[in-house]
């Protein structure tokens, strides 16, 4: 490749090798015609319609690839991998990257898969599910007139104990730990059940920090307290644990993937107990309960009778542990009526160890529901492996024998090992041969465990393979008269619930519906009972989400206070929205929570989230704090100011204070300005915080102050002056992450002061902030980077401060290639820095970085090129000297050449040099010219569209510098380039074409337009939309300023291309596509234009129709309407509904384009549009009445309502029809008749039909008044008619009678 | 998305949550109210209409305006009974 040239004699030559290089690869491949030769390739155009296939080139790839008319000479498309015909076709790089990947095992599915909201979850998030023990039902203390609950139930008192309860607990755990890790912890006698290590649970294990990290996440989670609260009501076993039949406590663990668990945990401490026979090896007796030893709970081998929880007494159920709770579960007769392998074992081995053996789920259909759907896939693979590898039965078996032989019967002593904890420790048996076990079943092993999906109801749609555990009641076929009451309910909320999960649009929004109205019917239990575990669900989707979520806040409308005991329940499913990723799930669970307030009222919600802002878990205190400022912005602040003020004051708990802390920061965070009124008190709450005695709390009051100084910005600062003391205080003693936060907070507060003590507080604070420059510390760099650039932004703060205090440091500590590697801190800094150059000017600060332009790092050069970008265009380049602009032309042309990724920063930075130095670039422009020219050779399409990009850029600068002739050479090459196959970069061609074009006018153009323009034409077929936006751009330009340098011919094939243009997707092109039809027309006249396109109207095609109607519009608009209207209404006598139509839709966009321009034809187009109000034909009316709502508009005040009067009473008996396209062109009629003809006029016509006896009828005339009165309630004040009083009521408006 | 979700549903859903708008079972009584407050807050939004309205009562024109917002509230009398349904 040519060097680059550096002078204009040097690019001249190059330039002309271009072109030589060009005419020989003319040469070479024949149909390649360079610029300035005699046409050849103009055949198509001027040839008379000689039109092989062959010469029906195409200059790029995109316009081929959905071309169908190319189909059939299929070697000339590229892309697919045959020999490409001509030269200048390659096949593109991205089709075979396309091909070779075909041939990888790749799902194509892939990207269409919905998203579902636990995919994207990261692990802070996903303790949700931890939680996901659905909080028990609480009392209402309002219900029932304040009457004392009853002693069982769930009140406040309780609640809080056990949550004092629960951290006692973690709080002993950890100092075993602590004690285990001094050593101090002995295991003592024969260690049963001792604390071994502190690992080691108890056996309700309870979920603390640690044992929340360490165990899994099991579903049913139970913390002791509930457990023994539900367990001790035998009536209502498990009331709160939505569908515990479904999800066996023992079942869940081995569907999810799991640390180690209290699972694990139990055979770990086994060898431990030595006394006591191991009964894992064991092979049980029928009854297993005499060894039972007394203590260990979780050890305890269950009693045989224990499945019926009915029938223990309240007391013995203290003692019941989680591993009875299996069978019962396993058994319930709802299960499915299936037979599970769990049943089949002997009744005493109620253990679930069956499923450690397998080691996946046993084929129990309760398991199959808990998987994921990758899993149950899995399973299913593996099922129909075991099924053609199954032992054969002994029927098989005898079928095989040859004829003559016979079966023995088995000796008389013999055996067979059946005892199931052999079985177990042996290989897993497939799972279809579990012959020990369980019955093999016909339809079972036929079905391969494919579930069925389909409820009995063939209304209700399709269940998915995880939705089964919370529908599987649907999917049994019941009688529904002989069930009770609340299980018709469950039934039908359950029906409702996967209409609106799974169902299509019309069924969900019926559902929706029914599900609304009957709420209260409902019940507050049932309804939250079964939407917050889906809500739960691991596979939920986000559109389900979005549709479960709206479910509860459409019931909670209706429930009102009904939901005061499940408010908690609700909270612990919607708070963690309030942290989602997704704004608009965000959204949603604030005006949850807040219609949430509003039902519950403020006490409810205080004492239900009391309790959570001392969780021992940071999770719970986290999105309880977001749900209070939820709640305080719902509820009004002051009305929870009191609280606050206690809870920050907290003496019991940090964590209280901290929450408190919190709540007032995400208040300030959340309501933004609308704190200011309660500034005072909220600082007032929260400043002691500064000083307290936990580091934790310190940092987060001082964050709160960042946010509270933020959101009232740039008032309030007198709010602030109790804290600028200790603030001051805190960053001279703290170090680290609560340096930080110190800083932060004042970083947010130095905006707010007036300039002096701005000024003074930067001072200070500039100390401390030079000393952090140094810090290692992510987090605090970019606290620093924000507050210097807080600081430098403040009045106050003197430049020479700045130049000599901290340019120096901040450069020798931020300008280094680290900082550009981190995404964040690249943004923080550029901001930084041109806020400071905002402040001292712009060569103070590109001095200092411009020799970065040609440092080694790529990523560095970059931030310096977007620092410089953003200066200039702040600041302009006025005191930049000529040495730095030097300097700074060699920086961007070396850091341009180098880039190795083509980027848009480095793009946009050149155009801003030198658009910002304008004409002192003269000299520089050759160079810049010639690397351009260079890299639009280059072979990487991206280099070539950047090249391309740099020159439309570039061009309005060249013109500056009368640099016309390099333009010259420019448009050349360019147009010598637009064989590019690439639609990116021929569009960026077109573009630069364009921008030349532009700046040195059609005259001077090289190649003159009249070459160039024959060259576009096939380039609008491109269907690229980039290619066609800029392509139209540019016809669209030479047709307004050059068109007389083109024939008409030329032009009226464009104009036939532009049709199809018209159907783009992108407005932009349809605009500038009906833009360039008015210009041609103008041109060449629009008789010619206008016969096309009255013709084009008779085909068949609707939306080409539709395009042609726009486009007449726009000839008329352009070339005034009397050069087209008598051709048009002449085209109505047209025997054709299609004509007849268009003629119609043409007129009404007509009407539409030409505005007031229509009072001079609207008493011509009467009688025609009267006649088609009046025709038989629905669209035909619906057009008029869209052609006359257009008029109306646009000749009001022009004084022809005697001509809408007459079309208003041809329009008027259209009121009654049914048709919506129809109603919605009487209505656009009906309002531009109410501007034009005055709203008075309309009401007239309205009185007659308002209490007319036909319901249908006062319908649509109730609806005309409607929008009547919406758009002109005011007015119609006057012309309601006078009715006389009654005996009982006096409608007369006497004030209107009044004369003076 | 038939026809059905097309924008006219939508326009006369948004028009009923406007008060003073009608249905086909609006009363008369309902429909003379709705008359009756539009015309006391058309005559107090007028500068010169509430100028008019004074001088023909003799009446300072703050006290005018709180008798006619004080008329809103059941501007042409109670109810008719209502029918059984």
């Amino acid at each position: 490749m040519a060097p680059i040239p550096r002078t204009a004699a040097e690019l001249e030559a190059q330039v002309e090798g271009v072109r030589k290089s060009a005419a020989e690869n003319q040469a070479e491949n024949g149909d390649y015609i360079g610029f300035g030769q005699a046409g050849a390739f103009d055949e198509e155009i001027y040839g008379g319609g000689k039109k092989t296939g062959s010469d029906n080139y195409h200059t790029t790839i995109g316009g081929d690839d959905d071309n169908d008319e190319d189909e059939d000479d299929g070697d000339a498309r590229p892309g697919v991998g045959v020999a490409p015909r001509k030269a200048a076709y390659r096949v593109s790089e991205a089709a075979l990257r396309e091909n070779a990947k075909s041939g990888a095992d790749v799902d194509p599915m892939l990207e269409h898969r919905r998203a579902r909201v636990a995919d994207r979850e990261n692990e802070y998030k996903a303790e949700r599910r931890k939680r996901a023990r659905l909080s028990p039902e609480r009392t209402d203390p309002f219900a029932d007139g304040g009457k004392t609950p009853d002693v069982g139930s769930r009140t406040f008192a309780r609640v809080m104990r056990e949550n004092d309860l629960q951290k006692e607990t973690a709080d002993i755990q950890q100092q075993l730990r602590d004690k285990s890790k001094a050593g101090e912890l002995v295991s003592a006698g024969n260690g049963e059940a001792k604390l071994v290590t502190g690992r080691k649970k108890g056996r309700w294990d309870v979920p603390t920090i640690s044992a929340a990290s360490m165990s899994g996440s099991t579903p049913v989670d139970a913390t002791p307290e509930q457990t023994q609260t539900w367990a001790s009501t035998p009536k209502q076993p498990q009331k709160w644990d939505a569908t515990p039949q479904h999800i066996p406590a023992g079942a869940a663990t081995p569907a999810v993937p799991t640390g180690p668990s209290r699972w694990d945990a139990t055979p770990a401490t086994a060898p431990s107990t030595g006394v006591r026979k191991n009964r894992w090896d064991e092979t049980p007796r029928a009854t297993t309960g005499a060894e039972t030893p007394s203590g260990a709970g979780w050890a305890e081998t269950p009693h045989a009778d224990r499945g019926d929880a009915g029938a223990e007494t309240p007391g013995m159920s203290k003692r019941k542990s989680r591993w009875d709770e299996t069978p019962q579960a396993a058994q319930t007769p709802s299960g499915g009526g299936m037979m599970t392998p769990m049943m089949g074992m002997t009744p005493g081995m109620s253990t679930p160890i069956g499923m450690k053996a397998m080691g996946m789920a046993t084929p129990a259909p309760n398991h199959l529901m808990n998987m994921t759907p990758e899993q149950v896939q899995a399973f299913r693979f593996e099922k129909e492996m075991d099924d053609r590898n199954r032992y054969m039965t002994d029927e098989e078996l005898d079928a095989l024998f040859p004829p003559g032989y016979k079966v023995l019967p088995a000796p008389a002593g013999y055996q067979p090992i059946r005892t199931p904890a052999r079985k177990l420790l042996a290989t897993p048996t497939p799972m279809t041969g579990m012959h020990g076990f369980f019955m093999q079943q016909e339809t079972a092993a036929s079905n391969k465990g494919i579930l069925n999906s389909q409820p009995i109801d063939q209304e209700l749609p399709m269940l998915k393979p995880e939705d089964t555990q919370y529908f599987d009641k649907l999917l049994q076929e019941v009688d529904e008269e002989n069930l009770s009451p609340e299980e018709q309910k469950e039934r039908q909320i359950m029906k409702l619930l996967l209409k609106i999960k799974n169902g299509t649009p019309p069924m969900r929004k019926s559902a929706m519906r029914q599900i609304t109205d009957k709420a209260r019917a409902f019940g507050a239990g049932p309804l939250f009972n079964q939407i917050l575990p889906l809500l739960m669900s691991p596979t939920l989707e986000d559109q389900e989400r979005h549709l479960l979520v709206k479910v509860i806040d459409r019931v909670l409308y209706k429930l009102d206070d009904m939901v005061r005991p499940y408010v908690h329940k609700i909270l612990v499913v919607i708070e963690p929205l309030l942290i989602d990723e997704d704004y608009y799930a965000r959204v949603e669970g604030r005006e949850i929570i807040s219609n949430l307030a509003k039902a519950a009222g403020l006490a409810t919600m205080i004492s239900v989230m009391r309790p959570d802002i001392d969780n021992i878990d940071e999770y719970v205190r986290n999105t309880t704090a977001r749900a209070f400022a939820v709640v305080a912005s719902a509820l009004g602040i002051p009305s929870l100011i009191p609280f606050l003020k206690a809870v920050c004051k907290s003496k019991k708990s940090w964590q209280a204070r901290h929450t408190g802390i919190k709540i007032v920061q995400q208040i300030a965070i959340l309501m933004g300005c609308a704190v200011l009124p309660h500034l005072m008190s909220l600082v007032d709450i929260i400043y002691h915080g500064l000083e307290d005695e936990q580091q934790k709390v310190r940092t987060i009051t001082a964050l709160s102050l960042a946010a509270l100084a933020e959101a009232a910005a740039p008032y309030g600062i007198e709010s602030f002056d109790a804290v600028l003391k200790p603030l001051w205080h805190g960053i001279r003693t703290h170090r680290g992450k609560g340096l930080a936060a110190f800083l932060k907070a004042i970083g947010f507060l130095i905006p707010l002061m007036d300039a002096e003590y701005a000024s003074y507080y930067t001072r200070e604070v500039m100390i401390i902030l030079i000393r952090e420059f140094s810090s290692p510390d992510e987090e605090m760099k970019k606290i620093v980077l924000k507050v210097v650039k807080q600081c430098c932004g403040t009045e106050g703060v003197e430049p020479q401060y700045i130049r000599d205090e901290i340019l120096p440091h901040f450069f020798r500590a931020f300008w280094n290639h680290r900082m550009a590697l981190d995404k964040r801190n690249y943004k923080q800094l550029v901001e930084t820095t041109v806020e400071i150059a905002n402040k001292v000017g712009a060569s103070t600060i590109i001095t200092k970085i411009v020799d970065d332009l040609k440092d080694e790092n790529e990523q560095y050069r970059k931030m310096v090129m977007e620092t410089v970008e953003k200066v200039l265009e702040m600041l302009g380049s006025a005191d930049i000297d000529a040495r730095l602009e030097e300097q700074l032309i060699d920086g961007i042309l070396y850091a341009f050449q180098e880039q190795t990724t083509e980027d848009i920063v480095m793009l946009s930075g050149f155009g801003m040099v030198i658009n910002s130095l304008g004409k002192r670039c003269k000299p520089y422009l050759p160079q810049i010219c010639g690397t351009i020219l260079w890299r639009l050779n280059n072979k990487a399409a991206k280099v070539r569209q950047q090249a391309a990009d740099l020159i439309s850029k570039v061009a309005g600068v060249m013109k500056l510098c009368n640099e016309e002739k390099l333009m010259g050479h420019l448009g050349v090459v360019l147009y010598e380039y637009l064989g590019e196959e690439y639609p990116e970069v021929l569009g960026s061609i077109l573009g630069a074409l364009k921008g030349i074009v532009n700046v040195i006018g059609m005259t001077k153009m090289t190649p003159p337009i009249k070459d160039l323009l024959p060259r576009l034409t096939p380039i609008l077929k491109n269907r690229h939309e980039k290619v066609q936006e800029n392509c139209i751009d540019l016809v669209g330009r030479i047709a307004d300023r050059g068109a007389e340098y083109v024939s008409a011919r030329e032009w009226m094939r464009i104009c036939f291309e532009l049709l199809e243009l018209l159907k783009a997707h992108k407005k932009a092109i349809r605009r500038a596509t009906v833009n360039t039809f008015g210009y041609i027309a103008k041109a060449i006249g629009p008789h010619d234009v206008l016969a096309t396109l009255l013709n084009n109207l008779k085909v068949q095609e609707r939306q080409n129709r539709v395009c042609t109607t726009v486009a007449i519009a726009i000839v008329a608009e352009t070339c005034s309407p009397f050069t087209v209207l008598p051709a048009l209404m002449n085209e109505y006598r047209v025997p054709e509904l299609n004509v007849q139509n268009g003629v119609l839709k043409a007129m009404s966009f007509m009407f539409e384009y030409i505005g007031e321009m229509g009072k001079d034809y609207i008493y011509a187009v009467t009688p025609l549009l009267e006649d088609a109000l009046m025709d038989r034909d629905l669209v035909h009316r619906q057009t008029a009445c869209s052609a006359v709502a257009h008029m109306a508009l646009g000749v009001f005040g022009f004084g022809c309502e005697d001509a809408l009067n007459h079309l208003l009473n041809c329009v008027w008996p259209n009121i009654f029809e049914t048709s919506p396209h129809m109603a919605q062109a009487f209505m656009a009629a009906v309002e531009g008749m109410r501007v034009s003809l005055g709203p008075v006029r309309l009401l007239q016509y309205t009185l007659q039909g308002l209490f007319h006896p036909a319901r249908r009828v006062r319908e649509n005339y109730w609806r005309v008044y409607n929008t009547l009165y919406i758009g002109a309630q005011d007015a119609m004040v006057a012309a309601y008619p006078k009715v006389p009083n009654d005996e009982r009521n006096v409608f007369e408006r006497y004030e209107l009678d009044y004369i003076l | 998305m038939g026809d059905r979700y097309n924008i006219h549903s939508q326009l006369e859903h948004l028009q009923s949550k406007y008060i003073g708008t009608g249905h086909a079972d609006t009363t008369k009584w309902e429909w003379m109210q709705n008359q009756h407050r539009d015309t006391y807050a058309s005559i107090i939004g007028h500068f010169d209409t509430l100028n008019h309205v004074a001088i023909a009562e003799n009446e300072n024109k703050a006290r005018l305006k709180f008798n006619m917002i004080e008329k809103m509230l059941q501007p042409t009398g109670p109810p008719s009974h209502k029918k059984e349904e």
